[in-house]
């Protein structure tokens, strides 16, 4: 079977359709933009979209595929993000080098987290605090290492002859790398889906002893969606470190940051492929709501609240929860026809 | 740290006998945490937010009535009681036995509701009380303990204690065991789980609502202490074995000791590396924790 056959083997016409138009439109996306008013603040919103979907892609490699709920990813976007921009402030290494460093990075801590985990059998829960704990000691450690600035945090300079070889430039860069990352995350996502290890990690997420009992090996296959997962999201790290341009232990390897990789995956839908993408937009769209409204309460009303927008958020949060626990996504995939199981229901 | 080693023992028991007084405020929370796991599963991802809205609570009982926290304590864990049966009731109940991320993401929405209602009434400075024994102590031998740090332990001690009473003497308290233990057997004897539920869901609330108040004798309140009380309640249960109340009051103390002597031997800022350490040695070695059966 040819490669494109497979990945779009049972899908829907139209839902490839409407994919390729979205593709279509997120490419032209910053030209349309530019006729737009406040077009460069939209473009900050859509590259945020776009990055939480890529992070949350990554992430549900590990918990919408493989069933493995890892609440410190922090750990992987922090050590992504922080070797990059170390070896480049440091040693004068650039991001596209650096970045395999990252991953590696990444990917080694990710294998000791999955390593210690799953050889002693802890899921659930107990895994989770696990991944929990090992982003806390990393914001420690981080905290004391003189190497990357300590607690002071770490900064990458504004340089003139800076440009793409050294992921330095203008937000359209940063939109177009991040775009095309999230892309190929989303292939490569499906092509994992359509492979052995993707039926592998479905049947460790719904049975992981009837998985054993059929001969996988279900400590490799867990540890290689970590893996993966781990790598995939050191990248997004190294995107982050240099388009924010600073970084601090106290928040790059924070419970904070390792639940907003959790969000929109969750929100959108667990385990599918537009689960991330969908949620993303929710999420960003819903915050950029709530801090207009904000703003607009404030300047209209006098209305000055520290915590109002927050309210809203978790409203919003709340209502999607509890009445779509599956996901915005699922739901929205059987309304718009795209739910491709749909013939072989009953 | 002095050179002096007598000194240096010194000042290391005057740290240890802080950390259990602590301690047992730390176990007070996270009793509230077990209780709700050991009884309906439910990881309360929201504890550490309520833990501050108690703390809130005691300090505008303080700053608007001038009450003592320590007298404010049964109308704070009351009104934690009565969230947190009213939550169960209305957000929670249809999340049990649902996979964790769901409850995960529940609670998390609750957790930022309840954060930032504490930030936008009482905004985002830090919040103290000044209590007339603020700077009272009892000298035991060389040792000299906090008057506040001694009344919010033996508080604290009390309300374990009548939380024990009522889950040993009481008919509710036998009935929300017994769904604890056999969810199905429970609703054959005609027990109203969901009733009990909501129970015990008020009182894991009530329970960190006291250990808030209590908290305040301690430490100033700002909403952003949230999420680390979560996380140190999650360690303190994990470490004494989730769903078990004497693993919580004994990781309670175990854990403010470590933090305690962490601050002593290391430095402040590494105090919680004994913690953690601690959970993941916990977590891979003794999963069920140090003091629980293995079931």
């Amino acid at each position: 079977m040819s490669i494109w056959r497979r990945l779009t083997d049972g899908v829907p016409a139209r839902a490839l359709g409407a994919l390729g138009l979205l593709a279509a439109l997120l490419v032209v996306a910053p030209f349309l933009l530019r006729f737009m008013s406040a077009g460069d603040y939209w473009l900050s919103i859509l590259i945020l979209v776009v990055y939480f979907s890529y992070i949350g892609q990554a992430w549900n490699i590990m918990m919408g595929f493989a069933g493995q709920l890892s609440l410190g990813h922090a750990i992987y976007l922090g050590l992504g993000g922080y070797v990059a921009a170390a070896l480049y402030v440091n040693l004068g290494i650039g991001p596209w080098l650096g970045v395999f460093v990252a991953v590696a990075a990444a990917m080694l801590a990710g294998g000791l987290i999955g390593f210690l985990g799953f050889r002693f059998s802890l899921a659930g829960v107990y895994f989770a605090l696990l991944t929990i704990a090992f982003a806390e000691f990393t914001r420690i450690l981080f905290d004391h290492f003189k190497w990357v600035g300590g607690s002071g945090g770490l900064f990458l300079k504004v340089e003139a002859d800076g440009s793409a070889f050294n992921l330095q430039g203008s937000p359209l860069l940063f939109y177009y790398v991040i775009l095309a990352l999230a892309a190929a995350v989303f292939v490569l996502c499906r092509w994992l889906l359509t492979s052995r290890l993707g039926y592998y990690w479905l049947a460790i997420r719904e049975d992981p002893e009837a998985a054993q009992a059929a001969g996988i090996n279900v400590l490799r296959t867990k540890l290689l969606a970590v893996l993966i997962s781990a790598g995939l999201t050191a990248i997004g790290g190294v995107w982050s470190a240099f388009y924010y341009k600073s970084l601090f232990p106290e928040s790059a390897f924070s419970m904070g940051r390792s639940i907003e990789v959790t969000l929109a995956p969750i929100i959108g839908g667990l385990g599918t492929l537009f689960g991330p993408i969908i949620g993303s937009a929710l999420l960003v769209g819903l915050g950029d709501l709530f801090t207009s409204l904000a703003e607009w309460l404030a300047n209209t009303w006098d209305v000055k609240t520290a915590g109002l927008k927050q309210i809203g958020y978790g409203i919003a949060l709340l209502l999607i929860v509890m009445f779509r626990r599956d996901g915005v996504w699922p739901w929205l995939a059987r309304r718009l026809g795209f739910d491709r199981q749909r013939e072989d229901r009953p | 740290m002095s050179a002096d080693p007598g000194q240096f023992v010194v000042t290391l028991l005057q740290a240890i006998a802080m950390g259990l007084l602590t301690g047992m405020v730390y176990g007070l929370m996270a009793l509230g945490l077990s209780v709700i796991f050991g009884v309906m599963r439910v990881v309360n991802f929201a504890h550490g937010e309520m833990m501050v809205v108690g703390m809130y609570l005691a300090w505008l009982a303080f700053d608007r009535l001038g009450l003592d926290p320590l007298v404010s304590l049964p109308a704070v864990a009351a009104a934690l009681f009565v969230f947190g049966y009213v939550l169960q009731r209305t957000v929670i109940n249809p999340f049990i036995g649902l996979p964790e991320h769901m409850q995960f993401m529940l609670l998390l929405a609750v957790a930022i509701l309840l954060v930032n209602a504490c930030l936008a009434i009482a905004g985002p400075d830090t919040h103290g009380v000044q209590v007339d024994y603020m700077f009272d102590s009892f000298n035991i031998g060389p040792l000299v303990l906090d008057a506040v740090r001694v009344y919010a332990a033996l508080a604290a001690l009390v309300v374990a204690g009548l939380l024990w009473l009522f889950f040993t003497r009481t008919r509710p308290g036998k009935a929300i065991r017994a769904a604890a233990d056999n969810h199905i057997g429970a609703l054959v004897v005609g027990l109203d789980v969901r009733q009990l539920y909501a129970l015990t869901f008020g009182i894991g609330a009530a329970c960190v609502g006291a250990a808030g108040a209590l908290m305040l004798l301690i430490v100033q309140v700002h909403p952003f202490l949230a999420i680390d009380y979560t996380l140190l309640a999650f360690v303190i249960v994990i470490v004494g074995g989730l769903g078990s109340m004497s693993g919580a009051l004994a990781g309670g103390l175990l854990i403010g000791v470590s933090e305690a002597v962490a601050g002593v031997l290391l430095q402040p800022s590494l105090k919680s590396v004994f913690s953690f350490g601690l959970l993941i040695i916990v977590l891979l070695l003794r999963p069920q924790g140090l003091l629980a059966r293995r079931s």
